[in-house]
């Protein structure tokens, strides 16, 4: 309970784990998966799994975008930044991911034009701002994240911006849930769903979860309490022997989605056959490329990128962590090699992956404690 | 990546209807709000900001959840950084 004092309501949070220990069937051993980064991020950060009972696993799934990208897209995009007259701009947390020769960020102090933007609509002022050159946004992200990019494109289109392309990789996230539930070496009973991602695409695209598979699914907030709350709905659900798709964040998730966000990425995008994802491989449906109409921004189309394979480093085992199979500290590279500082692996760059919230909130007190 | 960072919009644009100012922790800054139903935004109202874009509105005791909700996992400044970042208008 060692973050219980910065609970907004340490008596609610408790009323919580009790009934969850209420409901938990002692002889069996429950495996839920949060699909979205942002849970994984919370829950060490509060240490939540202290608070559930032992036989809880909390199994961390593949909703991070950096964490999924494989390296050698990493590679194509800075191909792209390589070529005469081009500014590659991308958000923050892509700018320390190591391609294989090397990050982003590495290849900025070497000289390479690359910008950090907050935005893709800064991407795009860049390219108002300077007809000369040519802007490729690096475009990642979710379903949060898709509709931002697609709003952009329509905005170059409005202007008429030649100079501007994007560089797409915006996934999808059911496909990669269906693919897990696919694989023979993933035993989950139940799923936390994602909070902001549902905001776009609302609560409906999970019904295949419950429906042909029979898991419940918990769409939930971002607080202690939100997750522990999810976590009691799923256990009330598995004890009645249901399973359904249910909506504990409802204050901010609408079950319907936003429909402005969803036309506008159906105005944009289409779905790619396959895309690969880092530890998961090739999943077919499972990200968007530009729509023909929009063909012109298309940086794929724009450019010939290598489109090479790259497999992540040998030791590093990014892939067997992002499928849950091991936990951050199972790594042989976790804390060594692999750290913070120095990121082998995209788990430990972004604050949503498995590694860097394992690294900052567990690893670091158990060495400072020790 | 998904951070979504509550703000509160203080202002519409007539010359440019998918922009609007928002105010967030006394951050002020433009944001594009063309993924809201534009029929159903004003002054005042309060929304969820993710890459420069309202992503939905909320009420506003949700929006000051959220900010806790931020302050709680040590993103506040994370967002804050993020506001003053957006250099699109």
């Amino acid at each position: 309970m060692k973050y219980v004092d910065e609970f907004r309501d340490p008596q609610l949070i408790g009323n919580v784990v009790r009934e969850i220990e209420r409901r938990v069937d002692p002889t069996r051993h429950y495996r839920i998966m949060e699909v979205c980064g942002g849970h994984t991020h919370a829950i060490y950060r509060h240490g939540l799994s202290d608070l559930l009972p032992e036989n809880i696993e909390l199994i961390h799934g593949p909703g991070c975008p950096v964490c999924v990208l494989p390296m050698g897209r990493v590679d194509d995009g800075l191909a792209i930044a390589q070529r005469p007259g081009v500014v590659l701009a991308a958000f923050g947390d892509m700018m320390r991911v190591p391609g294989t020769r090397g990050t982003p960020l590495e290849l900025k102090a070497k000289g390479v034009d690359i910008r950090m933007v907050y935005s893709p609509l800064d991407a795009l002022r860049i390219a108002e701002r300077a007809p000369e050159t040519h802007v490729c946004f690096f475009a990642i992200g979710f379903e949060t994240t898709a509709p931002s990019t697609a709003l952009t494109l329509m905005r170059a289109k409005t202007l008429g911006l030649r100079n501007f392309s994007i560089f797409c990789n915006h996934v999808t996230i059911v496909p990669a849930i269906r693919a897990i539930l696919d694989s023979p070496d993933m035993r989950l009973d139940a799923f936390v769903g994602p909070g902001h991602v549902s905001t776009v695409t609302g609560c409906r695209p999970y019904e295949f979860i419950a429906r042909d598979y029979g898991k419940p699914v918990v769409i939930s907030g971002f607080e202690p309490l939100d997750i522990l709350e999810s976590v009691l709905m799923i256990l009330r659900q598995l004890r009645a022997g249901e399973a359904r798709v249910e909506n504990q964040y409802r204050r901010i998730v609408p079950w319907e989605g936003n429909m402005p966000a969803l036309r506008a990425m159906a105005e944009v995008f289409e779905l790619r056959p396959y895309f690969e994802w880092r530890g998961l491989g090739f999943i077919s449906q499972s990200a968007l490329k530009l729509s023909k109409a929009y063909a012109r921004w298309d940086a794929e189309v724009q450019f010939e990128v290598p489109g090479v394979r790259v497999t992540d480093p040998k030791a590093a085992q990014c892939g067997e962590v992002l499928k849950g199979v091991l936990k951050p500290p199972q790594c042989k590279l976790f804390g060594k090699e692999c750290n913070p500082e120095h990121p082998v692996g995209a788990l430990m760059v972004s604050s949503e992956g498995a590694c860097a919230a394992y690294h900052r909130y567990v690893h670091t007190e158990q060495l400072t404690t020790a | 990546m998904c951070l979504a960072i509550p703000g509160q919009i203080v202002e519409l644009s007539s010359e440019q209807p998918l922009l609007a100012k928002v105010d967030v922790a006394g951050v002020k800054r433009t944001i594009n709000i063309g993924l809201l139903d534009l029929d159903d935004v004003h002054a005042g109202d309060w929304v969820l900001i993710h890459v420069g874009f309202a992503m939905s509105k909320i009420e506003q005791a949700q929006a000051q959840d959220q900010l806790q909700m931020l302050k709680a996992l040590g993103e506040d400044q994370l967002a804050i950084e993020e506001i003053r970042g957006y250099k699109f208008s």
